[in-house]
Protein backbone atom coordinates (compact mmCIF):
# COMPACT_ATOMS: atom_id res chain seq x y z
CA UNK A 1 0.00 0.00 0.00
CA UNK A 2 2.97 2.48 -0.52
CA UNK A 3 2.09 5.91 -1.29
CA UNK A 4 -2.05 5.68 -0.41
CA UNK A 5 -3.41 7.42 2.54
CA UNK A 6 -2.97 3.67 3.98
CA UNK A 7 0.94 3.68 3.96
CA UNK A 8 2.23 1.78 7.36
CA UNK A 9 5.88 1.07 8.44
CA UNK A 10 5.15 -2.29 9.56
CA UNK A 11 8.80 -3.28 10.52
CA UNK A 12 11.35 -0.66 11.43
CA UNK A 13 14.66 -0.85 12.15
CA UNK A 14 14.72 -4.64 12.55
CA UNK A 15 17.70 -6.57 13.16
CA UNK A 16 18.05 -10.16 14.13
CA UNK A 17 20.51 -13.29 13.78
CA UNK A 18 19.44 -16.38 14.43
CA UNK A 19 21.86 -19.31 14.17
CA UNK A 20 21.39 -22.64 12.68
CA UNK A 21 19.29 -25.68 14.87
CA UNK A 22 17.96 -22.86 17.34
CA UNK A 23 14.37 -22.87 18.56
CA UNK A 24 13.29 -19.15 18.57
CA UNK A 25 9.88 -17.77 19.70
CA UNK A 26 8.71 -14.66 18.37
CA UNK A 27 6.00 -13.17 20.64
CA UNK A 28 4.19 -9.66 20.57
CA UNK A 29 0.91 -8.00 20.66
CA UNK A 30 -1.17 -8.42 17.86
CA UNK A 31 -0.22 -6.28 14.70
CA UNK A 32 3.01 -5.79 16.12
CA UNK A 33 5.11 -6.94 12.96
CA UNK A 34 5.70 -10.67 13.74
CA UNK A 35 3.39 -12.55 11.08
CA UNK A 36 4.77 -9.78 8.89
CA UNK A 37 8.49 -10.44 9.17
CA UNK A 38 8.10 -13.86 9.35
CA UNK A 39 6.61 -13.55 5.76
CA UNK A 40 10.01 -11.73 4.65
CA UNK A 41 11.91 -15.09 5.55
CA UNK A 42 11.10 -16.60 1.94
CA UNK A 43 10.54 -13.42 0.26
CA UNK A 44 6.38 -13.47 -0.05
CA UNK A 45 7.02 -9.78 0.97
CA UNK A 46 10.14 -8.09 0.50
CA UNK A 47 11.63 -4.86 2.57
CA UNK A 48 11.48 -1.83 1.18
CA UNK A 49 15.26 -1.16 3.17
CA UNK A 50 17.48 -3.02 4.43
CA UNK A 51 19.01 -6.51 4.04
CA UNK A 52 17.94 -9.93 4.89
CA UNK A 53 19.96 -13.16 4.10
CA UNK A 54 17.88 -16.55 4.93
CA UNK A 55 20.48 -19.50 4.49
CA UNK A 56 22.87 -18.06 2.13
CA UNK A 57 20.17 -16.40 0.03
CA UNK A 58 19.24 -12.90 -0.38
CA UNK A 59 15.11 -12.82 -0.11
CA UNK A 60 15.28 -9.97 -2.64
CA UNK A 61 17.07 -12.18 -5.34
CA UNK A 62 15.49 -14.41 -8.08
CA UNK A 63 16.34 -17.45 -6.49
CA UNK A 64 13.34 -17.56 -4.77
CA UNK A 65 12.12 -21.19 -5.20
CA UNK A 66 15.50 -22.35 -3.69
CA UNK A 67 14.42 -19.83 -0.63
CA UNK A 68 10.85 -21.75 -0.59
CA UNK A 69 12.46 -24.51 -0.73
CA UNK A 70 14.74 -24.25 2.27
CA UNK A 71 11.90 -22.46 4.57
CA UNK A 72 8.77 -23.69 5.43
CA UNK A 73 6.24 -21.83 6.41
CA UNK A 74 2.85 -23.03 8.15
CA UNK A 75 0.65 -20.38 8.38
CA UNK A 76 -2.60 -19.42 10.95
CA UNK A 77 -5.12 -22.03 10.55
CA UNK A 78 -2.92 -23.94 8.04
CA UNK A 79 -6.20 -26.45 7.01
CA UNK A 80 -7.94 -23.58 5.07
CA UNK A 81 -5.22 -23.85 2.21
CA UNK A 82 -6.23 -27.89 1.72
CA UNK A 83 -7.72 -27.86 -2.04
CA UNK A 84 -6.78 -31.44 -2.90
CA UNK A 85 -9.37 -34.60 -3.72
CA UNK A 86 -7.57 -36.49 -1.27
CA UNK A 87 -4.85 -36.15 1.59
CA UNK A 88 -2.22 -38.20 0.04
CA UNK A 89 -2.60 -35.58 -3.13
CA UNK A 90 -2.61 -32.77 -0.69
CA UNK A 91 0.68 -33.20 1.02
CA UNK A 92 1.93 -34.77 -2.52
CA UNK A 93 1.38 -30.66 -4.05
CA UNK A 94 4.26 -29.29 -2.57
CA UNK A 95 6.69 -31.83 -3.88
CA UNK A 96 4.88 -31.92 -7.20
CA UNK A 97 5.78 -28.64 -7.98
CA UNK A 98 9.81 -29.70 -6.77
CA UNK A 99 9.65 -31.94 -9.59
CA UNK A 100 10.63 -34.77 -7.48
CA UNK A 101 10.56 -38.60 -8.70
CA UNK A 102 8.05 -40.83 -8.18
CA UNK A 103 9.41 -43.01 -5.85
CA UNK A 104 11.11 -41.21 -3.47
CA UNK A 105 7.79 -38.91 -3.80
CA UNK A 106 6.05 -41.74 -1.99
CA UNK A 107 8.23 -42.32 0.29
CA UNK A 108 8.65 -39.21 1.62
CA UNK A 109 4.81 -38.44 1.49
CA UNK A 110 5.17 -42.11 3.73
CA UNK A 111 7.38 -41.16 5.81
CA UNK A 112 5.83 -37.53 6.53
CA UNK A 113 2.21 -38.96 7.05
CA UNK A 114 3.51 -41.18 10.27
CA UNK A 115 5.62 -38.76 12.02
CA UNK A 116 2.46 -36.82 11.76
CA UNK A 117 0.49 -40.11 12.63
CA UNK A 118 -1.66 -39.77 9.80
CA UNK A 119 -2.79 -43.22 8.86
CA UNK A 120 -3.01 -45.05 5.57
CA UNK A 121 -6.79 -44.87 5.17
CA UNK A 122 -7.06 -40.91 6.31
CA UNK A 123 -4.23 -40.26 3.20
CA UNK A 124 -7.18 -41.42 1.02
CA UNK A 125 -10.03 -39.70 2.14
CA UNK A 126 -11.17 -35.98 1.35
CA UNK A 127 -9.28 -33.38 3.41
CA UNK A 128 -12.87 -32.01 4.00
CA UNK A 129 -14.22 -35.21 5.49
CA UNK A 130 -11.74 -35.63 8.09
CA UNK A 131 -11.56 -33.75 12.23
CA UNK A 132 -10.10 -30.16 12.51
CA UNK A 133 -7.21 -31.54 14.30
CA UNK A 134 -6.26 -34.20 11.97
CA UNK A 135 -6.45 -31.37 8.85
CA UNK A 136 -4.58 -29.25 10.95
CA UNK A 137 -1.97 -32.56 10.72
CA UNK A 138 -2.42 -32.94 7.38
CA UNK A 139 -1.85 -29.15 6.45
CA UNK A 140 1.52 -28.85 8.48
CA UNK A 141 2.20 -32.70 6.82
CA UNK A 142 2.05 -30.52 3.36
CA UNK A 143 4.85 -28.23 4.61
CA UNK A 144 7.12 -30.97 6.81
CA UNK A 145 6.95 -33.60 3.01
CA UNK A 146 8.87 -30.31 1.41
CA UNK A 147 12.28 -31.11 3.91
CA UNK A 148 12.49 -27.47 4.97
CA UNK A 149 15.97 -26.40 6.81
CA UNK A 150 14.15 -23.69 8.50
CA UNK A 151 10.42 -24.24 9.74
CA UNK A 152 8.50 -21.36 10.67
CA UNK A 153 4.55 -21.92 12.43
CA UNK A 154 2.42 -18.97 12.60
CA UNK A 155 0.25 -19.70 15.44
CA UNK A 156 0.35 -23.21 15.34
CA UNK A 157 -1.97 -24.13 18.20
CA UNK A 158 -4.92 -21.60 17.68
CA UNK A 159 -8.13 -23.41 17.60
CA UNK A 160 -6.81 -26.81 18.81
CA UNK A 161 -7.47 -28.68 22.28
CA UNK A 162 -4.41 -28.57 24.88
CA UNK A 163 -3.80 -32.70 23.73
CA UNK A 164 -3.94 -31.64 20.10
CA UNK A 165 -1.64 -28.89 21.26
CA UNK A 166 0.91 -31.15 23.31
CA UNK A 167 0.85 -33.58 20.42
CA UNK A 168 1.65 -31.14 17.54
CA UNK A 169 4.53 -29.46 19.59
CA UNK A 170 5.74 -32.96 20.55
CA UNK A 171 6.22 -33.95 16.84
CA UNK A 172 7.98 -30.68 16.23
CA UNK A 173 10.19 -30.50 19.17
CA UNK A 174 11.13 -34.88 18.33
CA UNK A 175 11.63 -33.29 14.19
CA UNK A 176 13.79 -30.23 15.87
CA UNK A 177 15.97 -32.35 17.59
CA UNK A 178 16.27 -35.24 15.35
CA UNK A 179 17.01 -33.48 12.02
CA UNK A 180 18.40 -30.29 13.38
CA UNK A 181 15.93 -28.13 12.22
CA UNK A 182 15.99 -24.34 12.42
CA UNK A 183 12.36 -23.47 14.59
CA UNK A 184 10.73 -20.33 14.49
CA UNK A 185 7.24 -20.54 16.81
CA UNK A 186 5.44 -17.51 16.58
CA UNK A 187 2.96 -17.30 19.21
CA UNK A 188 0.98 -15.89 21.72
CA UNK A 189 0.32 -18.11 24.67
CA UNK A 190 3.27 -17.57 26.81
CA UNK A 191 3.40 -21.21 28.12
CA UNK A 192 3.52 -22.83 24.75
CA UNK A 193 6.75 -20.56 24.47
CA UNK A 194 8.02 -20.77 27.74
CA UNK A 195 7.73 -25.01 27.45
CA UNK A 196 9.43 -25.01 24.04
CA UNK A 197 11.79 -22.04 23.02
CA UNK A 198 15.32 -21.60 24.03
CA UNK A 199 15.24 -18.32 22.90
CA UNK A 200 12.64 -15.53 23.21
CA UNK A 201 12.40 -12.21 20.74
CA UNK A 202 9.32 -10.09 21.67
CA UNK A 203 8.28 -7.50 19.29
CA UNK A 204 6.49 -4.10 19.90
CA UNK A 205 5.37 -1.19 17.23
CA UNK A 206 7.65 -3.06 14.47
CA UNK A 207 10.71 -2.70 16.60
CA UNK A 208 12.24 -5.29 18.24
CA UNK A 209 12.03 -4.67 22.37
CA UNK A 210 13.83 -7.59 23.70
CA UNK A 211 15.93 -10.25 22.58
CA UNK A 212 16.81 -13.27 25.01
CA UNK A 213 16.45 -16.60 26.89
CA UNK A 214 13.28 -17.14 28.34
CA UNK A 215 14.48 -16.50 31.73
CA UNK A 216 15.81 -13.14 31.02
CA UNK A 217 12.38 -12.57 28.84
CA UNK A 218 10.11 -13.58 31.72
CA UNK A 219 12.23 -11.98 34.12
CA UNK A 220 11.00 -8.42 32.65
CA UNK A 221 7.91 -9.14 34.46
CA UNK A 222 6.00 -5.60 34.21
CA UNK A 223 7.75 -4.45 31.57
CA UNK A 224 6.10 -7.48 29.23
CA UNK A 225 2.75 -6.65 30.66
CA UNK A 226 3.09 -2.94 29.98
CA UNK A 227 3.52 -3.87 25.95
CA UNK A 228 0.29 -6.08 26.32
CA UNK A 229 1.87 -9.55 26.75
CA UNK A 230 2.05 -11.31 29.98
CA UNK A 231 4.35 -13.82 31.57
CA UNK A 232 3.37 -18.11 32.26
CA UNK A 233 1.12 -18.07 34.54
CA UNK A 234 3.86 -20.02 37.07
CA UNK A 235 6.03 -17.05 36.38
CA UNK A 236 3.02 -14.65 38.15
CA UNK A 237 2.65 -17.35 40.63
CA UNK A 238 6.19 -17.52 41.48
CA UNK A 239 6.36 -13.65 41.43
CA UNK A 240 4.10 -13.59 43.89
CA UNK A 241 5.61 -16.07 46.21
CA UNK A 242 9.06 -13.91 45.63
CA UNK A 243 7.18 -11.63 48.12
CA UNK A 244 7.09 -13.87 50.83
CA UNK A 245 10.06 -15.77 50.09
CA UNK A 246 12.81 -13.71 48.40
CA UNK A 247 15.16 -16.94 47.95
CA UNK A 248 12.82 -18.07 45.47
CA UNK A 249 13.66 -16.59 42.27
CA UNK A 250 11.21 -14.50 39.79
CA UNK A 251 11.98 -15.71 36.57
CA UNK A 252 10.87 -19.39 36.85
CA UNK A 253 9.02 -20.66 33.98
CA UNK A 254 8.48 -24.11 33.55
CA UNK A 255 6.04 -26.26 36.08
CA UNK A 256 9.05 -28.82 36.82
CA UNK A 257 11.22 -25.96 38.17
CA UNK A 258 8.49 -24.73 39.61
CA UNK A 259 7.58 -27.98 41.35
CA UNK A 260 11.37 -28.43 42.52
CA UNK A 261 12.02 -24.82 43.72
CA UNK A 262 8.52 -25.01 45.97
CA UNK A 263 9.45 -28.97 47.15
CA UNK A 264 12.60 -27.78 48.73
CA UNK A 265 11.33 -25.24 50.61
CA UNK A 266 8.82 -26.96 51.74
CA UNK A 267 11.08 -29.84 52.56
CA UNK A 268 13.09 -27.45 54.69
CA UNK A 269 10.56 -26.16 56.37
CA UNK A 270 9.59 -29.33 57.94
CA UNK B 1 -0.35 -9.61 -3.89
CA UNK B 2 -4.23 -7.68 -4.70
CA UNK B 3 -4.77 -4.91 -2.41
CA UNK B 4 -3.81 -2.62 -5.12
CA UNK B 5 -7.43 -2.01 -5.92
CA UNK B 6 -8.42 1.77 -4.51
CA UNK B 7 -10.63 2.75 -6.97
CA UNK B 8 -14.05 2.84 -4.89
CA UNK B 9 -12.54 2.19 -1.52
CA UNK B 10 -13.79 4.58 1.56
CA UNK B 11 -11.80 7.22 2.74
CA UNK B 12 -12.78 8.36 6.32
CA UNK B 13 -13.22 12.14 6.37
CA UNK B 14 -15.15 14.98 7.45
CA UNK B 15 -16.20 17.16 4.84
CA UNK B 16 -19.22 18.76 4.05
CA UNK B 17 -19.50 16.06 0.80
CA UNK B 18 -18.54 12.91 3.88
CA UNK B 19 -21.44 14.43 5.82
CA UNK B 20 -24.03 14.88 3.63
CA UNK B 21 -27.28 12.34 3.40
CA UNK B 22 -26.62 9.50 1.11
CA UNK B 23 -29.70 9.93 -0.87
CA UNK B 24 -28.44 13.40 -1.70
CA UNK B 25 -24.70 11.81 -2.73
CA UNK B 26 -26.82 8.88 -5.23
CA UNK B 27 -29.13 11.19 -6.37
CA UNK B 28 -26.62 13.94 -7.32
CA UNK B 29 -24.48 11.22 -9.08
CA UNK B 30 -26.87 9.85 -11.11
CA UNK B 31 -27.90 13.35 -12.19
CA UNK B 32 -25.06 14.39 -13.24
CA UNK B 33 -24.22 10.89 -15.19
CA UNK B 34 -27.54 11.77 -17.04
CA UNK B 35 -26.19 15.99 -17.97
CA UNK B 36 -23.16 14.03 -18.43
CA UNK B 37 -24.27 12.47 -21.62
CA UNK B 38 -26.44 14.95 -22.87
CA UNK B 39 -23.98 17.35 -23.49
CA UNK B 40 -21.53 16.95 -26.06
CA UNK B 41 -19.97 20.24 -27.05
CA UNK B 42 -16.65 20.64 -25.54
CA UNK B 43 -16.72 23.74 -23.50
CA UNK B 44 -19.84 22.01 -21.40
CA UNK B 45 -17.47 18.92 -20.71
CA UNK B 46 -14.97 21.38 -19.54
CA UNK B 47 -17.06 22.83 -17.02
CA UNK B 48 -18.07 20.29 -15.81
CA UNK B 49 -14.31 18.68 -15.02
CA UNK B 50 -14.01 21.75 -13.44
CA UNK B 51 -16.80 21.60 -10.74
CA UNK B 52 -15.47 17.64 -10.38
CA UNK B 53 -12.36 19.15 -9.57
CA UNK B 54 -13.50 21.78 -7.12
CA UNK B 55 -15.33 18.16 -5.33
CA UNK B 56 -12.51 17.17 -4.98
CA UNK B 57 -10.56 19.22 -3.34
CA UNK B 58 -13.63 20.22 -1.10
CA UNK B 59 -13.42 16.54 0.18
CA UNK B 60 -10.08 16.60 0.61
CA UNK B 61 -9.34 13.63 -1.38
CA UNK B 62 -6.12 13.88 -2.87
CA UNK B 63 -6.17 14.11 -7.04
CA UNK B 64 -2.45 12.00 -7.15
CA UNK B 65 -4.82 9.46 -4.99
CA UNK B 66 -7.94 8.97 -7.39
CA UNK B 67 -6.03 9.28 -10.88
CA UNK B 68 -3.87 6.32 -9.44
CA UNK B 69 -6.76 4.33 -8.36
CA UNK B 70 -8.33 5.01 -12.15
CA UNK B 71 -5.21 3.69 -13.51
CA UNK B 72 -6.99 0.46 -15.36
CA UNK B 73 -9.77 2.57 -16.83
CA UNK B 74 -7.27 5.20 -17.97
CA UNK B 75 -6.01 2.64 -20.32
CA UNK B 76 -9.27 2.26 -21.88
CA UNK B 77 -9.66 6.14 -22.43
CA UNK B 78 -6.71 6.34 -23.91
CA UNK B 79 -7.10 3.14 -26.37
CA UNK B 80 -10.61 4.72 -27.34
CA UNK B 81 -8.99 8.25 -27.77
CA UNK B 82 -6.49 6.50 -30.54
CA UNK B 83 -9.13 5.09 -32.08
CA UNK B 84 -11.29 8.39 -32.25
CA UNK B 85 -8.06 10.10 -33.43
CA UNK B 86 -7.76 8.22 -36.58
CA UNK B 87 -11.22 6.87 -37.48
CA UNK B 88 -13.38 9.96 -37.99
CA UNK B 89 -13.92 11.45 -41.27
CA UNK B 90 -13.74 15.11 -42.05
CA UNK B 91 -11.50 17.85 -42.15
CA UNK B 92 -7.71 16.74 -42.08
CA UNK B 93 -5.21 18.33 -40.19
CA UNK B 94 -2.52 15.92 -40.22
CA UNK B 95 -1.57 12.88 -42.72
CA UNK B 96 0.84 9.50 -41.43
CA UNK B 97 0.92 7.46 -44.12
CA UNK B 98 -2.32 5.99 -44.47
CA UNK B 99 -3.51 7.39 -41.10
CA UNK B 100 -4.75 10.58 -40.86
CA UNK B 101 -6.18 12.80 -38.08
CA UNK B 102 -9.18 14.81 -38.68
CA UNK B 103 -10.24 18.26 -36.45
CA UNK B 104 -13.51 16.16 -36.10
CA UNK B 105 -11.65 13.07 -34.92
CA UNK B 106 -9.23 15.16 -32.54
CA UNK B 107 -12.78 16.86 -30.45
CA UNK B 108 -14.96 14.26 -30.68
CA UNK B 109 -12.05 11.75 -28.93
CA UNK B 110 -11.79 14.81 -26.48
CA UNK B 111 -15.50 14.41 -25.82
CA UNK B 112 -15.29 10.93 -25.80
CA UNK B 113 -12.49 10.86 -23.33
CA UNK B 114 -13.55 13.39 -21.16
CA UNK B 115 -17.16 11.63 -20.38
CA UNK B 116 -16.02 8.30 -19.67
CA UNK B 117 -13.46 10.17 -17.45
CA UNK B 118 -15.78 12.39 -15.72
CA UNK B 119 -18.48 9.91 -15.23
CA UNK B 120 -15.74 7.33 -13.24
CA UNK B 121 -14.85 9.67 -11.56
CA UNK B 122 -18.27 11.46 -10.49
CA UNK B 123 -19.36 7.72 -9.20
CA UNK B 124 -15.77 7.32 -7.30
CA UNK B 125 -16.12 10.66 -5.26
CA UNK B 126 -19.74 9.15 -3.65
CA UNK B 127 -17.72 6.04 -3.16
CA UNK B 128 -14.78 7.54 -2.09
CA UNK B 129 -16.69 9.98 0.91
CA UNK B 130 -19.65 7.45 1.78
CA UNK B 131 -19.00 4.36 3.67
CA UNK B 132 -20.52 0.98 1.65
CA UNK B 133 -23.01 0.71 4.76
CA UNK B 134 -24.73 4.34 4.22
CA UNK B 135 -24.78 4.04 0.23
CA UNK B 136 -27.00 0.56 0.96
CA UNK B 137 -29.34 2.41 3.36
CA UNK B 138 -29.02 5.43 1.16
CA UNK B 139 -30.25 2.80 -1.62
CA UNK B 140 -32.98 1.11 0.39
CA UNK B 141 -34.24 4.16 1.46
CA UNK B 142 -34.61 5.58 -2.71
CA UNK B 143 -35.90 2.33 -3.65
CA UNK B 144 -38.64 2.10 -1.11
CA UNK B 145 -41.64 3.15 -3.57
CA UNK B 146 -41.14 -0.44 -5.10
CA UNK B 147 -42.45 -2.19 -2.32
CA UNK B 148 -45.36 -1.27 -3.37
CA UNK B 149 -44.91 -3.70 -6.76
CA UNK B 150 -43.52 -6.17 -4.29
CA UNK B 151 -39.82 -6.26 -5.23
CA UNK B 152 -38.03 -7.03 -2.36
CA UNK B 153 -36.45 -4.10 -1.73
CA UNK B 154 -34.55 -4.55 2.12
CA UNK B 155 -33.91 -8.14 1.11
CA UNK B 156 -32.18 -6.44 -1.52
CA UNK B 157 -30.12 -3.89 0.19
CA UNK B 158 -29.41 -6.28 2.45
CA UNK B 159 -27.79 -8.75 0.37
CA UNK B 160 -26.04 -6.12 -1.24
CA UNK B 161 -24.11 -5.12 2.23
CA UNK B 162 -23.30 -8.80 2.65
CA UNK B 163 -21.65 -8.97 -0.05
CA UNK B 164 -19.95 -5.32 0.72
CA UNK B 165 -18.95 -5.97 3.44
CA UNK B 166 -17.34 -9.28 2.48
CA UNK B 167 -15.31 -7.77 0.16
CA UNK B 168 -12.18 -6.88 2.11
CA UNK B 169 -12.56 -9.95 4.10
CA UNK B 170 -12.61 -12.22 0.69
CA UNK B 171 -9.43 -10.02 -0.49
CA UNK B 172 -7.81 -10.83 3.13
CA UNK B 173 -8.81 -14.69 2.49
CA UNK B 174 -7.50 -14.50 -1.34
CA UNK B 175 -4.05 -12.94 -0.13
CA UNK B 176 -3.16 -15.52 2.62
CA UNK B 177 -4.66 -18.77 0.60
CA UNK B 178 -2.10 -17.41 -2.16
CA UNK B 179 1.03 -16.74 0.31
CA UNK B 180 0.20 -20.34 1.97
CA UNK B 181 0.04 -22.10 -2.14
CA UNK B 182 3.25 -19.94 -2.38
CA UNK B 183 4.76 -21.12 0.49
CA UNK B 184 4.94 -24.43 -0.86
CA UNK B 185 5.76 -23.73 -4.38
CA UNK B 186 2.83 -22.67 -6.48
CA UNK B 187 3.43 -20.29 -9.22
CA UNK B 188 0.26 -18.67 -9.53
CA UNK B 189 -0.22 -16.51 -12.70
CA UNK B 190 3.31 -17.94 -14.62
CA UNK B 191 3.87 -20.01 -17.90
CA UNK B 192 0.83 -20.06 -20.49
CA UNK B 193 -2.72 -19.79 -20.98
CA UNK B 194 -3.49 -22.95 -19.74
CA UNK B 195 -1.13 -23.31 -17.07
CA UNK B 196 -2.31 -20.05 -15.33
CA UNK B 197 -5.89 -21.20 -15.43
CA UNK B 198 -4.97 -24.16 -13.83
CA UNK B 199 -2.14 -22.04 -11.10
CA UNK B 200 -5.33 -20.96 -9.87
CA UNK B 201 -7.19 -24.12 -8.86
CA UNK B 202 -5.37 -23.99 -5.33
CA UNK B 203 -6.48 -21.17 -4.76
CA UNK B 204 -10.14 -21.11 -5.71
CA UNK B 205 -11.23 -24.24 -4.16
CA UNK B 206 -10.26 -23.22 -0.50
CA UNK B 207 -11.34 -19.50 -0.95
CA UNK B 208 -14.90 -21.46 -2.58
CA UNK B 209 -15.17 -23.51 0.79
CA UNK B 210 -14.51 -20.72 2.71
CA UNK B 211 -16.43 -18.51 1.44
CA UNK B 212 -19.55 -21.09 1.63
CA UNK B 213 -18.46 -21.73 5.41
CA UNK B 214 -18.60 -17.99 6.06
CA UNK B 215 -22.07 -17.86 4.30
CA UNK B 216 -23.40 -20.75 6.63
CA UNK B 217 -21.85 -19.47 9.80
CA UNK B 218 -23.44 -15.94 8.97
CA UNK B 219 -26.47 -17.53 8.18
CA UNK B 220 -27.00 -18.96 11.40
CA UNK B 221 -26.12 -15.85 13.35
CA UNK B 222 -28.54 -13.91 11.95
CA UNK B 223 -30.97 -16.41 12.71
CA UNK B 224 -30.47 -17.09 16.14
CA UNK B 225 -30.31 -13.00 16.31
CA UNK B 226 -34.04 -13.57 15.32
CA UNK B 227 -33.34 -12.04 11.47
CA UNK B 228 -36.67 -12.29 9.65
CA UNK B 229 -36.43 -10.02 7.02
CA UNK B 230 -38.07 -5.80 6.75
CA UNK B 231 -41.03 -6.80 8.39
CA UNK B 232 -40.98 -4.96 11.67
CA UNK B 233 -37.71 -3.94 11.37
CA UNK B 234 -36.22 -0.63 12.33
CA UNK B 235 -32.95 1.13 11.20
CA UNK B 236 -30.56 1.90 13.68
CA UNK B 237 -29.13 4.81 11.27
CA UNK B 238 -32.16 7.08 10.63
CA UNK B 239 -31.41 8.96 7.49
CA UNK B 240 -32.40 12.69 7.71
CA UNK B 241 -32.34 15.36 5.41
CA UNK B 242 -30.58 18.35 6.94
CA UNK B 243 -30.15 22.02 5.79
CA UNK B 244 -26.04 20.82 4.58
CA UNK B 245 -28.66 18.65 1.90
CA UNK B 246 -30.40 21.32 0.52
CA UNK B 247 -27.27 23.96 0.43
CA UNK B 248 -25.53 21.01 -1.43
CA UNK B 249 -28.21 19.94 -3.89
CA UNK B 250 -29.45 23.75 -4.74
CA UNK B 251 -25.49 24.48 -5.72
CA UNK B 252 -25.86 21.09 -7.78
CA UNK B 253 -28.55 22.11 -9.32
CA UNK B 254 -27.28 25.83 -10.45
CA UNK B 255 -23.82 24.17 -11.65
CA UNK B 256 -25.71 21.38 -13.94
CA UNK B 257 -27.77 23.99 -15.53
CA UNK B 258 -25.11 26.10 -15.88
CA UNK B 259 -23.35 23.27 -17.56
CA UNK B 260 -26.84 22.66 -19.86
CA UNK B 261 -26.61 26.23 -20.50
CA UNK B 262 -23.12 26.44 -21.91
CA UNK B 263 -23.75 22.82 -23.67
CA UNK B 264 -27.02 24.82 -25.81
CA UNK B 265 -25.41 28.39 -26.20
CA UNK B 266 -22.38 27.16 -27.52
Amino acid sequence: MKGTPFEKKALDNVSMELKKGEFAALIGHTGSGKSTLVQHLNGLLKQDEGQLNVAGLETKGRDLKELRKKVGIVFQYPEHQLFEETVYKDIEFGLLKQNIPDEERRKRILDTAAIMEISESMLHKSPYEISGGQKRRAAIAGILVLEPEILVLDEPAAGLDPSGTRELFDIVTSLYREKKITVILVSHSMELVGDYASRIIVMNKGRIEHDGTPSEVFGMGNKLEEIGLGVPQITKLMARLNEYYPEIARDVYTIEDAQRIIGGILRRGR
Amino acid sequence: MIRNITLGQYLPGTSAIHRADPRTKIIMTISFMVVLFIVNSIWALIAALVFVAAVFLISGISFKYAIRGMKPVLYIIIFTTVLNMFFTDGNVLLRLGPARITEEGLILAAVVSLRVFLLIASASIMTYTTTPITLTDGIEKLMGPLKVIKFPVHEMAMMMTIALRFIPTLIDETDKIMKAQAARGADIGTGNLLQRARSFIPVLIPLFVSSFRRADDLAVAMESRCYRGSEGRTSMRILKFKGLDVAILGIFIIICAGILLVHYLI
